[in-house]
């Protein structure tokens, strides 16, 4: 050692530094005493809870949804089914940038463009880990172009899954409904807990109003899941602590509809290229044979899904494709009510079977000049009332109208269902109107507007002015007359039935109060004087009552379209078609004992007997076996 | 260089291992310290082998990257503690450079610039680990103890600049251990107890010094201690994922490979700073206590060569050393248990990665070859 230092004393720092080493091996200690301490709390004290958190991190339970009961129609045949389609789903917590990933699947064709900011608000708005479906059902191609570029894609993945499908489209949308996706106002409506397997619910017609008994029960799965949210195979290790079992989804019962599927197909075909509506209903049951509305629309982009521009499109087309005519479209009756005005007019003593009256082709009520005009502008000249249903001549119905008053057409008219919703099994239904002295003085404030004139109840007795009827309330009025007086609630669905059971609930149609005349003649009038319409040599619809192997009884309307609304978008060609009579047809077959009663609304169709009629007579043909398919 | 028969106790503790300890003895190999090393490598190679999720490419890269550390610490006990103290300033020096030159050149990973690329890739800052405890041994060297005020002055540039400069790209981490490395061999050396009671008091206006110049990330980690639930998915997940695993792994873990948070990837870097929690997790509280001991043997063994050292020089570096690789100890386990803050700080040669493990084995080189060339005390 060279003496450089000479004031270093070696012994002195040798115990200096052994004290120092003393000193800081005993903070050392100390401090990995704090650390064995914090051990034994998280290990040893707090083991439990830690334990519990663990497992509620890697254990998952994972919703699965039942599958869809079908819908068929009377005689079996599918109306809605499930079909298996690869969807492509996301799950947001594995996708690293959003924006970019949705863009380029944007870009790939796989999700629209104007999505995208409504699948960022589901991606942020959802549980932990659910997929978010961005495209219902891929093609064959879109699943090959995806499946290359899938690396590119972390997060987002085509999973098979069932989807509903409508075979026969738009001919059945209206009755059976549709499917759409769940929406959050869906969750609040329905029992959330029993939905968080599943991605759609019924939103219109059969679909939305037997759900409960569609959609069957969720299932779960107990899964082990890894911190992305991917499950990992259940394997021996570190399950000392069972999965609970797992419990199986209970399919959604099956529903039989009471449409028979071939009068459904041919409504729907007879009212292909015009808006309007078809009703067929089994007048001693109240099942519905067909309910069908035009323009229809396909039920599968619901299922699917569709890009908010073609549901924008969907939405603001002027024909109205998603509005369900049959139960909803509220028209002025026209003629069609003559039947119940007669019976009216007999049971009240307004008119008998012997009163004429000379028609001139106008009415005028005392002391006014206005005229009331008939259809026929030279008359039907004397005229009874067998002879007036069978004509359709409104003078005739002008003058009883007086001598009834609008109060006893409107006790009539509510008899057989006019005025209020028929209780039909699917909602949305229009309660149309039967105007009284009570309801103008209801309905309106001004002390000129709540007074009921004369001229009102001439108008209302050829169903004009306020008076409205749905194409499905004159179906089941005429029903009624059919019958001669038995009601029954119209009925969509005749039974459901449990898949692993097989038991069956029916769901009769419920029997309303009889409408009781006192005279049962009244019944045979009316009817005789709409089965002439038909098939007598004077009638407004023989043309399309001829040559037939039955009998049956109808009776035309023609209504008048009293404005267009001003708001609509202005087209010469189609204002002029709006302006147009709405064509009605009411009938039944055979004449004795009916088993069909049909109502068919035309708008703006010109003409009920000419172009609704024989409308009516195809749908009886075919219900009553003398069609084109029962000849096949 | 003399080969006396030193009047040392090992010499007993060698004499069962036969031929064995004597060729140890001839490689300047230290056997208690190997053996602690060995141990503490074994069973982190074990519990790695199930952090990487059983991947045998990564866990031989780990074996083979702790081969090199091991010949490196082989290689470093070859060198005659006069050796080291000669070359020290120029190490120091060197660093320092490399420091900078990683300021203005490095290249950019994660937000921060920590490597520097001349042929091999390596962390300047890793350098600093050895340099700045070697710096200040030689430093005090010659000088009489304890340090008077002027050289602690001189010591502690030697300390602030090389931690200036790594804290500023940013490696917080690093830094620390680095200041820690250096403040040790200044306790060590007889820093007169007024002074820590002052670093003490004086270390609150600091603390909030620090924390006005702290980034955003690291301000965040500080907070998160606090309330690791104030921020559940983001910065305190890592905390709370891993206070699970350990708290569930009880008393003897869920077994080895069978940790759910470490297998299903809820615990975040699971094979590197946050290893120690896969040990709690699969090995249990026993499992961790072993490794403790494991440890704290290795750090006693470190100081038992630090008081036989034969000169300041050797005895202060032998002592920070150890007391350094305490410090790595603790800071980890005290982060992944939720004690302190999350600092980037590896569990000491069980977490996955070479960088640290070769200084550090190349640290216990220094300790084997202080012990080995020791010559008898002159009394």
């Amino acid at each position: 050692m060279r003496l450089l230092s000479p004031i270093k004393d070696h012994h002195s720092e040798r115990r200096l530094f052994m004290g120092r080493v003393a000193m800081t091996a005993t903070i050392a200690i100390l401090l990995l005493g704090t650390v064995v301490a914090r051990l034994v709390q998280l290990q040893v004290f707090d083991y439990e809870l830690f334990a519990e958190q663990s497992l509620g991190n890697r254990y998952r339970i994972e919703a699965v949804p039942p599958t869809r009961g079908l819908i068929y129609d009377r005689e079996g045949r599918v109306l809605a089914e499930n079909l298996p389609a690869y969807q492509l789903e996301m799950i947001p917590e594995q996708v690293a940038d959003l924006d970019d990933t949705l863009q380029r699947l944007a870009a790939l064709q796989l999700i629209a463009v104007d999505d995208i900011a409504h699948f960022k608000e589901l991606a942020n708005s959802g549980p932990r880990f659910k997929p978010v479906t961005l495209n219902f059902r891929l093609t064959d191609t879109e699943i090959a172009n995806f499946a290359i570029q899938r690396p590119r894609f972390q997060g987002i993945d085509f999973q098979p899954r069932l989807i509903r499908h409508y075979p026969h489209g738009a001919a059945v949308a209206h009755a059976v409904g549709y499917v759409g996706a769940l929406s959050k106002e869906d969750l609040q409506r329905l029992e959330g807990s029993d939905y968080a397997g599943t991605a759609h619910t019924g939103k219109t017609g059969v679909e939305s109003r037997y759900e409960e008994q569609l959609h069957g029960d969720v299932g779960y799965n107990n899964v082990v899941t890894n911190a992305l949210g991917r499950q990992v195979p259940v394997d021996s290790r570190d399950l000392a602590n069972a999965l609970p079992a797992n419990e199986s989804p209970a399919p959604g019962d099956d529903i039989y509809t009471s449409l028979d599927l071939d009068l459904q197909l041919m409504a729907s075909k007879a009212l292909e290229g015009r808006r309007g509506a078809v009703v067929a209903i089994d007048p001693w049951s109240g099942e519905i044979l067909a309910l069908a509305s035009a323009p229809g629309f396909d039920p599968n982009l619901f299922a699917v899904g569709m890009s908010t521009s073609q549901y924008a499109e969907l939405q603001d087309n002027m024909t109205r494709p998603l509005f369900n005519r049959a139960i909803r479209g509220a028209y002025p009756p026209g003629s069609t009510i003559k039947p119940m005005l007669a019976i009216a007019a007999l049971e009240s003593g307004a008119s008998n079977l012997q009163r004429t009256t000379l028609c001139r082709g106008y009415f005028r009520l005392p002391n006014q000049t206005h005229r009331y005009r008939d259809w026929k502008p030279e008359g039907h000249g004397r005229i009874d009332l067998l002879e007036a249903l069978t004509q359709s001549c409104d003078v005739y119905f002008y003058e009883i109208s007086n001598a009834l008053g609008i109060d006893n057409m409107h006790k009539y008219l509510d008899m057989f269902g006019l005025g209020h919703a028929t209780g039909i099994d699917i909602s949305g239904e229009h309660d149309g109107l039967v105007p009284s002295r009570a309801w103008k003085e209801r309905t309106f404030s001004e002390p000129t507007d709540r007074r009921w004139y004369n001229g009102e109840t001439v108008i209302a007795s050829i169903g004009q002015g306020y008076m409205l009827a749905t194409p499905l309330q004159l179906a089941s009025a005429i029903a009624a007359v059919a019958t001669r007086g038995t009601r029954y609630e119209p009925h969509l669905v005749a039974t459901s039935q449990n898949t692993l059971t097989g038991e069956r609930t029916m769901y009769p149609a419920k029997r309303l109060a009889d409408i009781q005349l006192q005279d049962e003649q009244s019944w045979d009038v009316t009817i005789a004087g709409m089965h002439a319409v038909m098939q007598g040599d004077r009638g407004t619809a023989r043309a399309a009552g001829a040559n037939a192997k039955y009998q049956m009884a109808g009776k035309s309307g023609t209504a008048q379209v009293f404005s267009i609304a001003q708001d609509e978008e202005y087209d010469e060609k189609l204002v002029d078609e709006l302006l147009r009579d709405h064509a009605l047809f009411v009938a039944f077959a055979p004449l004795e004992n009916p088993r069909i009663a049909v109502a068919v609304v035309i708008e703006n169709g010109s003409s009920g007997s000419r172009v609704a009629a024989p409308i009516a007579r195809q749908i009886m043909d075919e219900y009553l076996g003398y069609g084109s398919h029962a000849a096949q | 260089m003399p080969r006396s028969e030193p009047l040392l106790l090992d010499s007993g503790k060698a004499a069962p291992l036969g031929d064995l300890g004597r060729i140890m003895r001839r490689l300047n190999i230290d056997g208690p310290l190997l053996g602690g090393l060995l141990l503490i490598c074994g069973l982190g190679l074990v519990v790695l082998y199930s952090a990487v999720g059983e991947s045998m490419r990564l866990w031989l890269s780990q074996l083979v990257r702790l081969g090199v550390a091991l010949l490196g610490m082989f290689i470093v006990a070859q060198m005659p503690p006069d050796f080291l103290r000669r070359w020290t300033p120029w190490g120091f020096v060197a660093g320092l450079i490399l420091l900078m030159l990683v300021l203005t050149t490095g290249e950019i990973g994660q937000g921060a610039r920590r490597w520097l690329d001349l042929g091999i890739r390596f962390q300047p800052s890793e350098i600093m680990k050895l340099a700045v405890p070697m710096m200040a041994a030689w430093y005090l060297h010659e000088r009489p103890l304890p340090p008077r005020f002027g050289q602690l002055m001189v010591l502690f540039v030697i300390i602030i600049a090389p931690t200036l400069l790594i804290a500023r790209q940013p490696d917080l981490g690093t830094a620390l251990l680095v200041a820690a490395s250096g403040l040790i061999v200044v306790v060590l050396a007889g820093l007169p107890v007024r002074f820590m009671v002052t670093l003490a008091v004086l270390s609150v206006p600091g603390a909030f010094g620090l924390w006005q110049l702290m980034e955003g990330y690291q301000k965040q980690r500080v907070l998160t201690l606090f309330d690791p639930t104030s921020d559940p998915l983001g910065a305190g997940y890592n905390i709370i994922q891993s206070k699970i695993a350990i708290g569930s792994g009880g008393l003897f873990g869920k077994g080895w490979t069978n940790g759910s948070q470490a297998q299903l990837k809820y615990l975040p870097e699971r094979e590197t700073d946050f290893i120690f929690a896969v040990i709690g997790e699969e090995l249990g509280l026993l499992g961790v206590l072993s490794l403790l001991c494991l440890y704290l043997f290795v750090v006693g063994r470190g100081l038992y060569i630090a008081i036989q050292a034969p000169d300041t020089f050797s005895r202060l570096l032998a002592g920070s050393i150890s007391l350094t690789f305490f410090v790595y100890v603790f800071v980890n386990t005290a982060m992944v248990t939720g004690l302190v803050p999350v600092v980037g700080v590896p569990l000491p040669l069980v977490s996955f990665g070479g960088t640290s493990m070769v200084t550090l084995m190349a640290g216990f080189g220094i300790l084997m070859s202080i012990h080995s060339h020791r010559k008898l005390l002159p009394h």
